[in-house]
């Protein structure tokens, strides 16, 4: 609508000197609090957008999933942080299912890496996310977002889930911009880790 | 997921949008490509190009001009197409990420990890 236009209430501009938009990614189930997320740390108010895929697109990874479909739409929202001069990092909330996955490689080539939130009461809507950013290659970390009070102990989580020991995993309540904020420097953390240790240059998006 | 407006769009009205045209080009842009104007609207043109030429007097991602513009990602990209050939809008790129989708290197990961620390 035209209430959101930039100028209009709540739209921050970019300083002139920004010159470098960089990709987090959250993905996450339903309800589990990936908006939550974007919003308590963004500096605008979360926007939202659609990207399509016609049947000819490029990039799928399995065509037979679409086979019945000439159009593919997935929703998603994004915030946006800027970090100093020249750097704007772009937070992007996605949907874990699999139509979303068709268009990874269009929307999120390049991304710096991924955070997966994850409800302790319904670990298995992050099994198909995990599996396909382990097949991207793109790093990411595992925040359980406490809502309520949590069932189980981070470690309990990290063996249902099967995760490999490097995978950092943070707790979070995505409500709260400082623990937001304490998910995203996890992330830059770890990804700074990858790029020093000589691993991460073997890392495809 | 907030479901926009977008989803009762047509395909009509995109079509008359990008004037049929497909997704060729908009490999020229990422999704956080950051647009500037570099002129004013001139009558006659295109309403959507006049739109993107009054939102990106400061810089603004493809993204956002998508959301704003209540259109899709790859629609926009070929609406920038038009503006980028006739000079009416610079593309900054994204130049963290280096070829072949590796991450970037440690000097610009750490430059994010004490920036966000910082915020």
């Amino acid at each position: 609508m035209s209430t959101a236009l930039p100028g209009g209430a709540g739209h921050a501009p970019l300083r002139e000197s920004a010159s470098n938009g960089l990709k987090i990614v959250i993905v996450g189930g339903f309800g589990v609090g990936k908006t939550t997320m974007v919003q308590s740390v963004s500096e605008i108010r979360p926007l939202s957008t659609e990207e399509t895929m016609t049947q000819a697109g490029i990039g799928i990874d399995d065509a037979s999933f679409v086979r019945h479909k000439t159009t593919t739409t997935v929703a998603f929202d994004f915030g946006r942080i800027s970090l100093d001069e020249q750097m704007v990092l772009y937070l992007f909330g996605a949907p874990g299912q699999e139509r979303f996955w068709f268009l990874w490689d269009r929307l999120f080539s390049g991304t710096l890496g991924a955070v997966v939130l994850v409800d302790t009461n319904r670990l298995s809507d992050s099994w198909y996310a995990l599996d396909r950013l382990e097949h991207h290659g793109t790093p990411f970390i595992v925040a359980r977002n406490n809502f309520t009070e949590p069932q189980h102990t981070l470690e309990e989580v990290r063996e249902a889930l099967d995760l490999p020991p490097e995978v950092p995993m943070i707790e979070c309540d995505a409500r709260k911009r400082d623990s937001s904020k304490a998910v995203l420097v996890a992330l830059a953390r770890y990804l700074y880790s990858l790029s020093t240790n000589g691993s991460a240059g073997e890392t495809t998006a | 997921m907030i479901r926009g407006p977008l989803d009762k769009e047509g395909p009509d009205r995109l079509y008359t949008v990008t004037g049929g045209r497909s997704r060729a080009d908009e490999s020229r842009f990422d999704m956080v490509t950051l647009i500037v104007s570099e002129s004013d609207p001139t009558p006659g043109m295109q309403s959507e190009h006049v739109k993107i030429l009054r939102m990106c007097r400061r810089p603004l991602s493809v993204v956002e001009i998508s959301s704003y513009l209540e259109l899709p990602v790859s629609v926009v990209k070929i609406l920038l197409c038009d503006l980028l050939d006739t000079g009416r809008i610079t593309a900054r790129h994204p130049h963290a990420a280096r070829p072949g989708g590796r991450l970037p290197g440690p000097e610009t990961l750490k430059k994010v990890l004490v920036a966000l620390q910082n915020l």
